[in-house]
């Protein structure tokens, strides 16, 4: 199982502030190992982004995106103590879902 | 025989219902996002026109109103912060392209609810490149905007 994500929520004005650290290799598959075999690819494809219980944002990614991954979003409308629930998924199928509350 | 019409009644049932549900205003086309699926053929394509037309995004309009932040000179390719503010009214989608990467889309976001057009990620250069930001409309309409990033150290392979 993977790491936990690191979420921060904040409020400005009625605007979430939402920044998410994700532990993952991100893999390209265009990397060697020290024998010289190809490491396979293995990187998050899918993401989702809830906020008060509303899918908000769904983002997809390659294998540009860098290792642990690190994204922004702006949510408005959002409330101090809305739910703020973010789930990916890779491309061997692992999926993680963490969680947090707007502050 | 039996089986293909099944699929067909299936498939116009299928997309009446979502007709009808627009059509009654209970979902907005901006809620409806567009596919669950990864799109592997526009992550796959290794031109940017091939991926854009995988995204459906053919010729889209150049537009001062997309703001993309990224540093002119990247010292190292594997992690560059990469910003972009859409400030085109009704913006639902932002997408990532680094057109010299073997595989130019980087990644792409669809927003609604409130979701504001204005994303930040980190990616990975392979050389120096223009990095473009593809942004979709409500209606359907294509805007981007380029910026050259100076790469130093690639950072693809490795």
């Amino acid at each position: 199982m993977a790491d936990p994500m690191k979420i921060r929520a904040t409020l400005k004005g009625d605007v979430a502030d939402i920044r998410v650290l994700v532990s993952h290799p991100m893999e390209t598959g265009q990397r060697k190992d020290n024998s010289g075999n190809t490491i396979p690819p293995h990187f998050i494809q899918q993401l989702w982004i809830e906020v008060g219980g509303k899918l908000v944002i769904q983002g997809q990614t390659g294998t540009a995106v860098s290792r642990n991954p690190v994204f922004g979003f702006k949510v408005k409308g959002a409330k101090a103590g809305d739910k703020v629930v973010i789930k990916w998924r890779d491309n061997k199928g692992e999926t993680r879902s963490d969680e947090a509350a707007v502050a | 025989m039996d089986m293909i019409r099944r699929t067909v009644l299936k498939g116009i049932g299928a997309s009446s219902v979502l007709t009808a549900a627009l059509a009654a205003g209970v979902l907005k086309p901006t809620q409806v996002f567009a596919s669950t699926e990864w799109n592997r053929a526009a992550f796959d394509a290794k031109e940017a026109s091939a991926a854009l037309k995988s995204l459906g995004a053919t010729n889209p309009a150049e537009s001062k109103d997309i703001v993309l932040n990224a540093p002119e000179i990247a010292e190292n390719g594997a992690v560059v912060p990469i910003s972009v503010t859409s400030n085109i009214p009704n913006s639902i989608s932002i997408a990532i392209l680094s057109l010299k990467n073997p595989q130019p889309l980087s990644a792409a976001f669809d927003f609604a609810e409130g979701a504001m057009a204005d994303i930040q990620v980190r990616v990975r250069l392979a050389e120096t490149t223009p990095v473009r930001a593809i942004v979709k409309t409500a209606d359907g309409k294509y805007y981007s905007t380029q910026k050259e990033v100076k790469v130093t150290v690639g950072g693809c392979g490795g």
